[in-house]
């Protein structure tokens, strides 16, 4: 018999205060502030309750760059951000593309035990994009895999995306698309426009990642399977969804933190700490990806946590490799882009950065109602709080945040996931 | 100023007294003993990534003709070819104690991130980075044109310059563009539309894709290097097609007004984007651009690294 934790003065989703009781794991009681009695009291006056946050899109480098990060490294930084699940991206050394190696990362998340870590299985091959990987294994191995991306590499072939669509229905999968036409962005290192021009970088152009959109979608139409498009960075995309989820095609889209904040202008540093892919867009497609993240278009955020050894972005930009870090931040951001400025109340937040991931990767522990019965994946916000971003604080075992030196709001002071505390106070717990 | 990293780092004012400057410090080529103390005990480095003999040598006399110690640091033969990193090796120049690093790199913005890394302390001067900027070559180009078309004083007000060619890849033309125009120049840019940079249209400067109808309203012409390789990714179909329709030959020189000058900052295609029969004519200043180039870059060091001594003073 574990015991039983008392979230005490809490206001889930931001409203009124409540005693929220954990036991066995699930929330065993919701009752006024203060009435909630048990073994142990968490004071959380004056939090903001969330449901543990859920992370479709996560680099933990391991195996093969654990000098960058490692599962539990990764995992200590998803915690402490608010994170009680991710799914670890395939692009591994081995790629994840076989049962053997989605069955190690799935068994490392368990063995840090922090979040729970759902490996994403290769689409392809080695990420080759010529033939497909053994998706029917992944997804009966132990590591139960649903999601599907060849990440970092777009599944450009249409015949094979059209496949790897289909075959997966047969395990209810899903392919997460990284949207990115290979010959419009061959060599591409910033965003193009008048910027990349003045620069003299080679332009990523928007319709690089439109037209893979725009293909996807009207694949995942015609053979009637879901289709999710990662990382989400232009306004002509965010139009495509809508245009899509109007016409009844079942596709979901995420945004990164670092697409709903920073803009290309930070390129004329050359500093490759903002070297990302997609890259930075302008600050007219930033307002529409609020604005699709609002209503919806955009179902959820996801971190796309890159973390890059120190000699892979301490060179210069063409050298450098693309990615940022994102976990620990991510929350902060959509409160201060999202929330602070009403595009998105508590329960929004909650949606887009929870619920919704959860039901896209079928993580069906996660994303669930602060409600009696349902699992303990709890999130206590400090939403008055604020801190500057310092790199080297940070729990990953890489450096790269773009926000380095800025002052974000909303603290993360204590994790439950399934009953048990990871963060307290805003320290990693074991 | 510390660095010299883009020609939109330069007001007029600054421009022009490093063309002044130039003028002055050319006076030192005409002397038996071509030399000035005024660098005598400063250490430049050459830091070349890309073969660029032309651009090295200029900088290395320039250097030396300032009596500063000139060290050649070309990335073949060096460590660079054993995979050590920029940051490796500024921190070797720096620890030998390098007063300037003069880079050129195949990486656009590697000269910024020399100057801003924090791994140098010392003046970096962009000797060339990737398609992004090429100031001194502006500068020896602004200094030529005012030279033969401004009696080699003030500024360029109203000199209509047209740069044709390879705008997308080009270094010096976006260096040109900058600085011309901030000396008053009007830039006309003539190129296939493949071959011009997303957004050209804010930059400051006229675009054309009929070199025919821009030449009689050129008083500089300068073409291009345009690499034949460009075509097998579709910038333009042939090399014969594109030097029909913007390469610059005798037919097309002649539509030029009769005190128009051609430059071109080497190396040249002959019958690319220019005749041989245009490249060896009068009209023709590139070896002039190229002795410019030399009093330029003194100017640069000169001013950049604080010489000491009047430049007049012909003891040396």
């Amino acid at each position: 018999m574990s015991e039983t934790i008392v979230l005490r003065g809490v206001h889930p989703y931001g409203e009124a205060a409540a005693d929220i009781v954990v036991r066995d794991g699930v929330i065993s009681e919701v009752t006024g502030a203060g009435a909630g009695g048990g073994d142990r009291v968490i004071d959380g006056t004056g939090l903001i309750a969330l449901p543990g946050l859920v992370d479709l899109h996560t680099h933990l480098r391991e195996p093969g760059r654990e000098d960058a990060e490692t599962v539990d490294t990764g995992s200590q930084a998803a915690a402490l951000g608010g994170f009680t699940a991710v799914f670890a991206m395939a692009n591994t050394f081995p790629v994840a593309d076989t049962a053997g190696v989605v069955e190690q990362v799935w068994r490392l998340g368990q063995e840090s035990g922090l979040v729970d870590v759902f490996p994403v299985g290769a689409v392809t091959v080695g990420l080759g994009g010529s033939q497909l990987a053994e998706l029917g294994a992944m997804a009966a191995s132990a590591a139960h895999v649903r999601v599907f991306s060849d990440d970092g590499h777009c599944v450009s072939d249409a015949v094979l995306m059209r496949r790897a669509l289909e075959y997966v229905k047969a395990f209810d999968g899903v392919i997460a698309q990284h949207a990115q036409e290979p010959r419009l962005t061959e060599n591409a290192q910033m965003n193009e426009g008048a910027l990349s021009g003045v620069l003299g970088l080679t332009g990523w152009p928007a319709v690089a990642e439109e037209s893979i959109i725009a293909r996807d979608v009207l694949l995942a139409h015609h053979v009637g399977s879901r289709l999710h498009v990662c990382h989400v960075s232009t306004a002509g995309s965010v139009d495509i969804i809508r245009w899509a989820k109007a016409r009844g095609i079942d596709v979901t889209a995420e945004v990164t933190p670092h697409h709903l904040m920073l803009t290309e202008d930070l390129v004329r540093s050359y500093d490759p700490v903002y070297k990302v892919n997609p890259p930075l867009r302008t600050a007219d497609d930033v307002a529409a990806l609020w604005d699709g993240l609002a209503d919806g278009t955009i179902d959820i955020v996801a971190t796309d946590h890159a973390p890059h050894a120190l000699e892979d972005k301490d060179c210069e930009w063409g050298a450098a490799s693309f990615g940022m870090l994102g976990l620990q931040t991510a929350l902060s951001v959509v409160v201060e882009t999202m929330h602070r400025t009403g595009r998105l109340d508590w329960r929004g937040v909650a949606d887009r950065m929870s619920v919704r991931p959860a039901r896209i990767g079928r993580a069906l522990q996660h994303g669930r109602d602060l409600a009696v019965g349902e699992p303990a994946n709890v999130a206590l916000v400090d939403a008055d709080a604020t801190w500057i971003v310092e790199p080297a604080l940070l729990a990953s075992k890489s450096h790269n945040s773009p926000y380095a030196g800025l002052e974000l709001p909303a603290r993360v002071e204590h994790v439950l996931k399934a009953g048990v505390p990871t963060v307290a106070n805003g320290m990693v717990v074991r | 100023m510390r660095h010299l990293l883009s020609a939109g780092d330069l007001d007029a004012a600054t421009a022009c007294l490093i063309l002044d400057t130039a003028a002055e410090l050319a006076t030192v080529t005409d002397r038996s003993v071509k030399k000035l103390p005024t660098l005598r005990g400063r250490t430049v480095v050459n830091l070349f990534y890309e073969d660029s003999t032309r651009t090295r040598i200029s900088f290395e006399m320039a250097a030396k003709r300032l009596s500063a110690d000139v060290i050649n640091f070309a990335a073949k033969g060096s460590s660079v070819s054993k995979g050590e990193s920029l940051k490796d090796t500024a921190l070797t120049l720096e620890a030998m104690g390098a007063d300037a690093v003069i880079i050129r790199h195949g990486s656009s913005g590697a000269p910024h991130r020399l100057a801003n890394a924090g791994w140098i302390g010392g003046t970096v001067i962009n000797a060339g980075d990737g398609t992004h900027e090429h100031p001194t070559q502006a500068l020896l180009d602004a200094y030529t044109l005012r030279r033969h078309l401004r009696g080699g004083r003030g500024d360029l007000d109203g000199l209509r310059v047209t740069i044709v060619g390879d705008v997308l890849h080009s270094r010096v033309a976006r260096s040109n563009v900058l600085l011309l125009s901030t000396l008053g120049a009007d830039v006309t840019l003539v190129a296939p539309p493949t071959l011009l940079p997303t957004g050209v249209g804010t930059w400051p400067c006229r675009v054309s894709y009929d070199i025919d109808e821009v030449l009689p309203h050129s008083d500089a012409i300068m073409m291009l290097r345009v690499q034949a390789e460009r075509m097998q990714a579709a910038f333009f179909p042939s090399a014969r097609e594109y030097s029909r329709a913007y390469g610059l030959d005798r037919a097309r020189m002649a539509a030029l007004p009769d005190d128009a000058i051609v430059l071109h900052p080497g190396p040249m295609n002959r019958g690319m984007e220019i005749s041989a029969e245009v490249a060896d004519s009068d009209r023709a200043v590139m070896v002039e651009q190229v002795a410019n180039g030399v009093s330029v870059r003194m100017a640069v060091l000169y001013l950049l690294l604080g010489g000491s001594g009047d430049l007049t003073d012909g003891a040396a």
